[in-house]
């Protein structure tokens, strides 16, 4: 391990010596407040899946944890079944509330997943308090300590084990999660639907697992709660509650996992604090630590909204990882015969209420051909590519693709047949490396799911899918340094990453929005040389682009618009020459 | 004569990458002055910068004074009027509320603005005929005569206009330079940001060619329209 | 439940739906122009309600210090911040509008609290009293991050809820009022018997929502609002400023949650906190109008009221848990309806 990256990783070293070594120093007080901390924590860690990573988020995790915490309650005290059966049902009932929960909102806008949390949050909280089964607002008690064989976790210090045991498990599998496949679409969330659904990433199936893993880690924290308080009522369930699970993640760093217990920790203590000080200052303690700590939580989001952890980190240096190792090629598709008809725009027309974008536009692209798309701004080309990759959907007309009426198709399923595409303001996850971008582009290509992730039985398709995201960055002339983030890089190198990113898809058709856009003129020359040999593969490319030295020399046959409108399409000297091209391009009607 | 606008050594930026790289021009009062370059040039950011949309480093005089200082909202009060490539129109309010909203920074007495709506639906009288119409409803071009109009209500002294032909057809683009070409008459100041070069550079006094955000070339409208080296800047190699 | 005692409940639904439009149509209203969903409307409500009632009893509301403090607050920020941008001139007309136009109402109130007074005057003044929270909060909370995303503004929206909530209970204690009706008449009109009360409620909101009507499709201020609902950018290059319109959005929004303050405290007996849950019930009717269209959230909010009388009819102590159990089917119609026309939605 070389020097850096010890220091990288002595605060988790250093974390962990504490946590083991706490109990034997520390008194009894120190040992509860931390099991409250991992509690809280095990919340956190969700939200910061939820909100700092997933950019979702919810006011109704105190209710989840409420769920858990009252179902084992209730199988033990009422039953007296097992706690671990308690366990069983407090992660189904978490899991079915937050699937039904999220069916019916992650479809909408930003805001409606939270205010349905809350409403969620206000309707259990009712109904704990007026269940008779329950205990009403008196809540139940004498639930019984949970108890492994022979062990029994009746102690504080025994639960001390089993709370952090559990906190450290849950973040590791959140952190190899993170690092897998599906991880890696979570974190591409923030960049907008139309990027992920462009890699054939099902944005609202990753928003709902998303979703539900948070509610199931809020059950599980409720579970631990229940056995170690012995005691469940209504109060620590409440909407105020889920604001100090949000609090606690959002001061801590929502953007890393290791913010869910700095967070916790901070808040625990700094809670504890208020509690010691103010009732000496004033007889209305309570209101008043409500009214600090919602004013503290403002003053954050408006002044420090990316935490504890985001702060620490700026300090230490970053971890230097390894070159991605060699692995197995990825399996190749069967490109179609050269030739062969591979996209067909027939009669396409596209209105925006008055205003037609695109009128009646035909053109055809064979399998093994470079077509350029040309045009002055505002004739429709953006428009026409966004028709053809389905993130519009035409007014009339149809499209085919590879024999396939696609017109109705959304950019997912196109983007699963075979068709990858770059965009013309460019769209990357500027804080995920090169390298996990490019992996992005292999989604389709590979299967594993969140289990997988989690318990890492992805390896060996992990590392096909980074050699071959190694591969195309390679290619792109980006493969120096592929942990560099991606928002470092030159505008121009963030397009050429793009078209790597498309490129991890194995497309048979290539659409690429102004690729040669703010390259140096030895770099536009390499992307030149790039597009020649994926044509040698047998790569299909449509380009819409405005260097026309770049496109003259590049292109087998180019398809010009104006207003909206086909104008021509023809070789490149043919359009070249062609009056009606200049005047368009110069304006020849003034 | 002082001129009108007068900027020195405009710097803006994103983040890391600067999409405008020391650009320094000049507009006297009454002038056409036209920006020209190809897509990516910074052209629009360059506008934004003038207008206060997005901040920036180097001087901005207006009529003498220091805009750096100011917001987009006291821009507009100092009749400095951006029409921008996105038409930011009202699309779900009427033709005529938008043209109501172009003269809020104005607060004009009832007869003024009358008069002046007048003048607005003579110039447009498209416009007048789609005027209780939604905005969103109306075809490219008419929502380029309102996005004009809506700028004229507020009587500006320089008008910034950013591509005003976008996507339009030969017959109404040519309808809109006529109306810029006149626009001189009545004395307003005007810089033109364009694709369409010839168009510009026949309409306008002065021209700059922006390249990666940086002035190539500038000099007269009449002169540079000669210069075979922007048929090359815009076709690629000899055409 | 007898044909009578339906009446009976729909006539108590509407009255109280009719409370819930008047704030649904707030949180709209502050929603489109400002993209802030203020969670803390029905604070603003109750609060307007506990005034009223301290007035009533001759006593000097907490309100008083709640304003004096935000105000105070308020102009500490922004004069800090006007420092910083380097236009301190700014600081005397700010003070003027948002810390001197605010004490009138609060002198006032120190003055007059322990006299008799009209109850005309006494709604009139705790309606004034409240007026300027709204604005005054928005310069505080949300003015520093205007620009930030949705999901921020909600959680600092959620966050200031809470921070009223414990400041409602220092300044006005825990326990809960009823101010005195309106007025005490009771009609019987069809076979069943309505009280001028609620007459006077269903009154009041169809005036208010007649005057926003008026308001919006005839005043420059209006028009200036829509259009920044409609389009930021294009209103900032008409010389509208946001934060003025944000301002006046959050003015007319304190004053629709203090007109459905006075209507509800003879209806039931708030606390402190009662704000927030009768803010939810009318944000269920603003999610039906989707937090865009004010009709439908009208209706929406109407609807809820008359769920929660005959929910409440039914077993009281699952009021809330039926009315908001109701949003499940609502949005899973508005996803239905919402996925088939995404895709214009995406065009930039």
């Amino acid at each position: 391990m070389s020097n850096s990256s010890l220091i990288a990783r002595l605060p988790l070293i250093a974390g962990l010596l504490v946590l083991v070594l706490l109990p034997s120093f520390a008194g009894t007080f120190a040992v509860t407040l931390m099991n409250y901390i991992g509690i809280y924590a095990l919340v956190a860690l969700g939200l910061v899946l939820l909100t700092g990573i997933g950019g979702l988020t919810s006011f109704g995790q105190a209710s989840f944890v409420g769920v858990g915490a009252y179902s084992t309650a209730w199988l033990t005290t009422a039953y007296g079944l097992s706690p671990w059966a308690g366990l069983v049902l407090a992660l189904v009932l978490t899991g079915v509330a937050a699937l039904v929960i999220g069916t019916v909102t992650l479809r909408l806008g930003g805001h409606f997943l939270p205010l349905s949390t809350i409403a969620w949050g206000i309707s259990i909280y009712f109904l704990f308090g007026n269940m008779d089964s329950l205990g009403r607002f008196g809540g139940l008690s004498g639930v019984p300590p949970i108890t492994l064989g022979p062990i029994s976790f009746a102690t504080n210090g025994a639960m001390y084990v089993l709370i952090w045991i559990t906190v450290c498990i849950s973040a590791l599998l959140c952190w190899n999660l993170l690092r897998s496949r599906e991880g890696r679409a979570i974190r591409s969330l923030r960049g907008g639907r139309i990027m992920s659904e462009s890699f054939g990433i099902n944005t609202f199936r990753i928003r709902l697992y998303t979703f539900v893993i948070a509610a199931l880690l809020a059950g599980l924290s409720g579970w631990l709660y229940a056995h170690m308080s012995r005691f469940v009522s209504p109060a620590p369930f409440d909407v105020r509650a889920s604001i100090d699970y949000l609090f606690m993640a959002i001061s801590g760093g929502s953007g890393y996992l290791a913010g869910a217990i700095v967070g916790s920790a901070f808040t625990s203590v700094a809670k504890n604090f208020l509690q010691d000080v103010l009732p000496s200052i004033t007889s209305n303690a309570g209101p008043f630590e409500t009214v600090i700590f919602s004013v503290i939580f403002i003053l954050l989001l408006q002044y420090a909204r990316t935490g504890i952890v985001a702060s620490v980190q700026r300090w230490l240096p970053r971890r230097a990882l390894p070159m991605p190792a060699e692995a197995e090629e990825m399996p190749r598709r069967v490109m179609p015969e050269p030739g062969s008809l591979m996209l067909e725009v027939d009669k396409v027309v596209k209105r925006f209420g008055g205003l037609v974008a695109v009128n009646e536009v035909d053109f055809t692209v064979r399998t093994g051909e470079i077509v350029a798309l040309i045009g002055p701004n505002g004739a429709g080309k953006s428009t026409m590519f966004n028709l053809i990759s389905g993130v519009l959907g035409p007014t009339e007309g149809r499209v085919r693709f590879l024999g396939q009426d696609i017109t109705s198709y959304g950019p997912r399923r196109i983007a699963s047949l075979g068709l990858s595409r770059t965009f013309q303001h460019v769209k990357l996850r500027p804080t995920m490396s090169l390298i996990d971008n490019v992996m992005l582009g292999a989604y389709r290509r590979t299967s594993s799911g969140f289990l997988a992730g989690a318990l890492r039985l992805n390896q060996a398709e992990e590392r096909r899918a980074r050699h071959e995201a190694m591969r195309q960055l390679r290619r792109c002339g980006l493969g120096d340094n592929p942990h560099e983030l991606a928002g470092n890089l030159a505008l121009g190198q963030q397009r050429i990453l793009e078209i790597a990113r498309a490129l991890a898809a194995d497309p048979a058709l290539l659409l690429l929005d102004e690729p040669a856009a703010g390259l140096r003129r030895l770099e536009k020359k390499a992307l030149a040389d790039l597009l020649r040999s994926l044509r040698g593969e047998g790569v299909t490319i449509l380009l819409v682009e405005h260097d026309m030295e770049f496109v003259m020399d590049l292109v087998d046959r180019i398809v010009v618009m104006e207003f909206g409108s086909k104008l021509t399409e023809g070789l490149p000297a043919d359009v070249r020459a062609d009056k009606r091209v200049q005047d368009a391009y110069l304006g020849g009607t003034a | 004569m002082t001129a009108l606008l007068e900027v020195n050594d405009l710097h803006v930026g994103y983040g890391k990458v600067e999409a405008v790289r020391g650009v320094s021009m000049s507009i006297q009062p009454g002038q056409i002055v036209t920006v020209i370059g190809p897509n990516g040039a910074g052209k629009t950011t360059m506008l934004s910068a003038l207008m206060g949309l997005l901040p920036s480093r180097g001087t901005i005089r207006y009529e003498g004074q220091d805009l750096q200082r100011l917001d987009v909202e006291e821009r507009v009060q100092r009749k400095l009027c951006l029409v921008p490539e996105k038409r930011e129109l009202f699309g779900e309010m009427s033709v005529a509320d938008n043209l109501l909203l172009g003269a809020y920074s104005r607060r004009y007495k009832s007869s003024d603005f009358q008069e002046r709506l007048a003048a607005v639906y003579e110039q447009f009288p498209r416009l007048a005929e789609r005027r209780r119409q939604q905005a969103n409803t109306l075809s490219g071009g008419e929502r380029q005569m309102l996005a004009l109009g809506r700028a004229l209500m507020s009587q500006p002294r320089l008008l910034l206009l950013d591509e005003p032909s976008l996507g339009l057809a030969p017959l109404i683009v040519r309808e809109i330079f006529q109306i810029i070409a006149s626009l001189r008459k009545a004395g307003v100041s005007i810089l033109l940001v364009e694709q369409n070069a010839r168009a510009a550079l026949e309409t306008a006094d002065y021209g700059y060619v922006l390249e990666t955000g940086e002035i190539a070339h500038h000099g007269p409208a009449q002169e540079l329209l000669q210069d075979p080296r922007l048929m090359t800047a815009y076709l690629g190699g000899a055409a | 439940m007898t044909a009578e005692i339906a009446l009976i409940l729909g006539v108590d639904g509407i009255a109280t739906g009719a409370i819930y439009v008047l704030v649904a149509l707030g949180i709209v209203l502050i929603f489109s122009v400002t993209r802030v969903v203020f969670v803390p409307f029905g604070d603003l409500a109750a609060f307007t309600a506990l005034t009223l009632a301290a007035l009533q009893s001759g006593q000097l509301p907490g309100t008083v210090w709640l304003v004096a403090v935000v105000a105070g607050l308020t102009l500490l920020a922004e004069a800090a911040r006007l420092v910083r941008s380097g236009r301190a001139r700014k600081i005397p007309s700010f003070a003027a509008v948002y810390f001197v136009l605010p004490m009138i109402p609060v002198l006032l109130c120190i003055a007059l609290a322990q006299t008799d007074m009209p109850m005309a005057i006494e709604v009139i003044l705790a309606v004034l009293l409240v007026l300027p929270l709204g604005p005054l909060l928005n310069r505080l909370a949300f003015r520093p991050i205007a620009d930030a995303p949705v999901l921020v503004l909600l959680i600092v929206a959620v966050a200031l809820h809470f921070a009223l909530a414990g400041l409602g209970l220092i300044f006005f204690g825990p326990e809960g009022f009823r101010t005195e009706p309106l007025s005490d008449a009771i009609y019987e009109i069809g076979g069943t018997v309505v009280s001028a009360q609620a007459m006077l409620v269903v009154l009041a909101s169809v005036v208010f929502m007649g005057l926003l009507y008026l308001f919006f499709e005839f005043t420059h201020t209006g028009k200036a609002l829509r259009a920044t609902a409609v389009n930021r950018v294009g209103a900032r290059l008409m010389g509208i400023r946001p934060t003025v319109t944000g301002d006046v959005a959050f003015l007319l929004a304190s004053l629709l949650a203090g007109v459905a303050g006075v209507l509800i405290g003879p209806i039931t007996s708030i606390y402190y906190d009662s704000g927030f849950l009768f803010g939810l019930k009318a944000f269920v009717g603003a999610i039906i109008g989707g937090l865009v269209s004010y009709p439908i959230t009208a209706l929406g909010a109407l609807f809820v009221g008359l769920l929660e009388s005959y929910a409440s009819f039914w077993n009281s102590a699952f009021k809330e848990v039926v009315i908001f159990s109701f949003l499940i089917p609502v949005l899973l119609w508005r996803s239905i309806s919402a996925a088939s026309h995404e895709e214009e939605e995406e065009e930039e």
